[in-house]
């Protein structure tokens, strides 16, 4: 079943010298319901602007983005908020955990804007992670391989239908890199969450089958490096 | 629970700046609670305590001085009316008013006057529905045939001196203690105490008025006079008008040395009124503090808006609305003001307390720190809402907050 449908989508930005220029121009893409994909992407090849036109936090120029039936383009902001909240974590490649707050606190605030705080579950994702002695540690006090698996705890509070992956293992070692990619990957599988990860570590890409590059999904990258 | 959680955190995150926001905020929601109490309160004790004494007639000049002196037990006294004078008001003027008492001042003793005064001043009210009582022992004896040297003392007299009944003392001369000063010969002794009235009555020392005429020492030409004569008017309201005017045409028309004051409570409005650009400056100030604290709680919150960007973003991607962000700054700055408004009690309780003490102690007026008045309410409530109107200019710097581009970590 096709979770996740893009077609046509465009996105473009308004230069300093005024004039307009697309960023992403990605005709078709589509993701099934549980599978997991990788996207080989450098850097300036559009990865993260996809990603955010995905989760909803860009709005696309043009063109349908559709995510478990709901267009994202078309939607209105709050629309959009509550979809994300609702059916996407994101995984980012600074993990974007908010320093003042606990493990805890980081995975409650992930699910209280979707399926509401349960103590009980964010305290299993954290076991799951194998962070159930660093519930009330703050990012501050873990190593960066600890906040890597808070961000995927928090990713998955609220059972999304979607993981969205940015260079999740850019900050780690090789060997945290693996364990966070394996865990991220089983995890996802666990909870039949669709993932989309985008790298460009070789490591990284050469665990998933299903791996495309994305300077030949995005054909304004194509212009951009012609 | 989120809204909290993220409201909690950052005042955590920013505890210096939160507390002396807060701290100012109390110190102007005190202050102006407290002004404006204190002010309500004092003219009510003020107007309260008359004693029921309508009027007075006293030697001629100030009206304030008169009842300052005469019911307040403050200022000096204005000098006597004589025994002539004195005479003709008891028995040819008795159909103006319906009660009239006599009061003599001049001594003290360690700086609590000694009034001399007659009975009836006991069967009168101290205040509205309070007549006087005795604590402990009775009334100095005083008829027309006999007065002895016995002494009726106030609740504050009888507790910071140490007083109890059967205590003896020696009165000085003057209405100020002066060290190292004789006393007088004649020795008093202390008959009765009376209940605490909340008046200036409770530092006053009370023997009959002839013991302080006849004071040894004291000028014997005098031995008749009085310092003023408490009244009070009939209380039918035809019959009240009909004796004060009278009285006020007799004396502050038709003489030249007796001033009748004709509404005790009248001089003091208008004492309250002549002091009352002191209170509006008081209230300005305080009005002044709550205000520059409110752009305090501006300045501190709005500060932070920049380091916070990257937060809200991050909530924002995790499926925050804009209307999220926004209505938590507003909550935190009404939170910070909250704070605010309860240290403001404390900032109340502490001024309430040293300023009853203060007038307690000085002139015998007693305030009711816990006492409701609806300012108790409305500033606490208006320092919330204040809080909550300036969070709105940096909850809009947080509404607008770009979460692509904050979502990237800044170097």
């Amino acid at each position: 079943m096709t979770l996740l449908e893009i077609s046509d989508l465009r996105k473009s930005f308004r230069t300093p010298e005024g004039k307009t220029q697309a960023v992403l121009e990605v005709p078709s893409f589509s993701l099934k319901t549980g599978q997991q994909r990788a996207l080989r992407g450098a850097s300036g090849t559009g990865k993260t602007t996809l990603l955010n036109c995905i989760a909803g936090i860009l709005s696309p120029t043009s063109g349908i983005v559709r995510l478990d039936g709901h267009d994202l383009a078309t939607a209105s902001e709050p629309q959009r908020d509550a979809l994300r909240a609702r059916c996407i974590g994101y995984i980012f490649q600074t993990f974007n955990l908010l320093q003042g707050y606990t493990c805890m606190e980081n995975v409650l605030l992930g699910m209280s804007f979707g399926r509401g705080p349960d103590t009980d579950a964010a305290r299993g994702l954290l076991d799951r992670v194998g962070l159930s002695h660093r519930l009330h540690h703050r990012p501050g006090q873990l190593s960066v391989g600890q906040q890597q698996r808070v961000a995927v705890a928090r990713a998955l509070a609220n059972q999304p239908l979607l993981v969205l992956a940015d260079e999740p293992t850019g900050n780690l070692d090789p060997q945290s890199a693996r364990a966070a990619l394996q865990l991220i990957r089983e995890v996802c599988e666990e909870s039949s969450a669709a993932l989309l990860i985008v790298s460009h570590d070789p490591m990284v890409l050469d665990q998933f089958d299903d791996c495309q590059d994305l300077a030949e999904l995005n054909h304004a990258a194509q212009e951009v490096t012609a | 629970m989120t809204w909290w959680m993220i409201i909690r955190n950052s005042l955590r995150q920013h505890a210096l700046s939160t507390a002396i926001t807060a701290l100012s905020i109390g110190l102007g929601g005190g202050l102006l609670m407290a002004i404006w109490v204190v002010n309500f309160q004092s003219q009510r004790a003020f107007k309260n305590v008359t004693g029921g004494f309508d009027a007075i007639l006293g030697p001629r000049g100030s009206e304030t001085q008169l009842v300052l002196n005469s019911l307040f037990h403050m200022d000096a006294s204005p000098g006597l009316i004589n025994r002539t004078d004195y005479e003709i008001f008891r028995k040819s003027y008795k159909r103006f008013y319906r009660n009239a008492v006599p009061i003599a001042v001049g001594d003290n003793f360690q700086g609590y006057r000694i009034v001399g005064t007659t009975h009836d001043l006991f069967a009168a009210e101290h205040s509205p529905g309070e007549p006087y009582a005795l604590a402990v022992g009775d009334y100095f004896i005083r008829n027309d045939k006999q007065w002895n040297k016995e002494a009726v003392i106030g609740d504050t007299v009888a507790r910071k001196l140490g007083w109890r009944v059967n205590q003896k003392f020696s009165p000085y001369h003057g209405l100020n203690f002066a060290e190292g000063q004789q006393p007088h010969k004649d020795e008093y002794i202390v008959v009765g105490i009376l209940r605490p009235t909340g008046t200036p009555a409770d530092h006053v020392i009370w023997i009959p008025i002839e013991g302080l005429q006849q004071m040894d020492g004291h000028d014997a030409q005098y031995a008749g006079d009085v310092s003023a004569v408490l009244v009070q008017l009939s209380t039918n309201t035809t019959a009240r008008a009909f004796g004060m005017n009278s009285l006020d045409a007799i004396y502050n028309k038709g003489t030249d040395h007796l001033t009748f004051v004709k509404s005790t409570a009248d001089v003091v409005a208008r004492l309250f009124d002549r002091l009352g650009w002191a209170e509006k400056v008081l209230r300005w100030v305080a009005l002044l503090v709550a205000v520059v604290a409110a752009g305090s709680v501006l300045a501190s919150i709005y500060n932070t808006m920049n380091e916070r960007r990257r937060e809200f973003a991050i909530l924002r991607a995790l499926g925050a609305g804009r209307g999220t962000v926004f209505g938590v700054i507003v909550l935190e700055s009404a939170t910070i003001a909250a704070l605010g408004a309860v240290i403001g009690f404390a900032v109340y309780a502490g001024i309430m307390f040293a300023a009853e003490s203060i007038l307690r102690n000085e002139i015998g007026v007693t305030l009711h720190p816990f006492e409701q008045h609806p300012v108790m309410a409305i500033v606490p409530v208006g320092l919330v809402v204040l809080g909550a109107v300036v969070g709105i200019i940096p909850a809009l710097k947080a509404y607008r907050t770009d979460v692509a581009e904050n979502l990237i970590p800044q170097s």
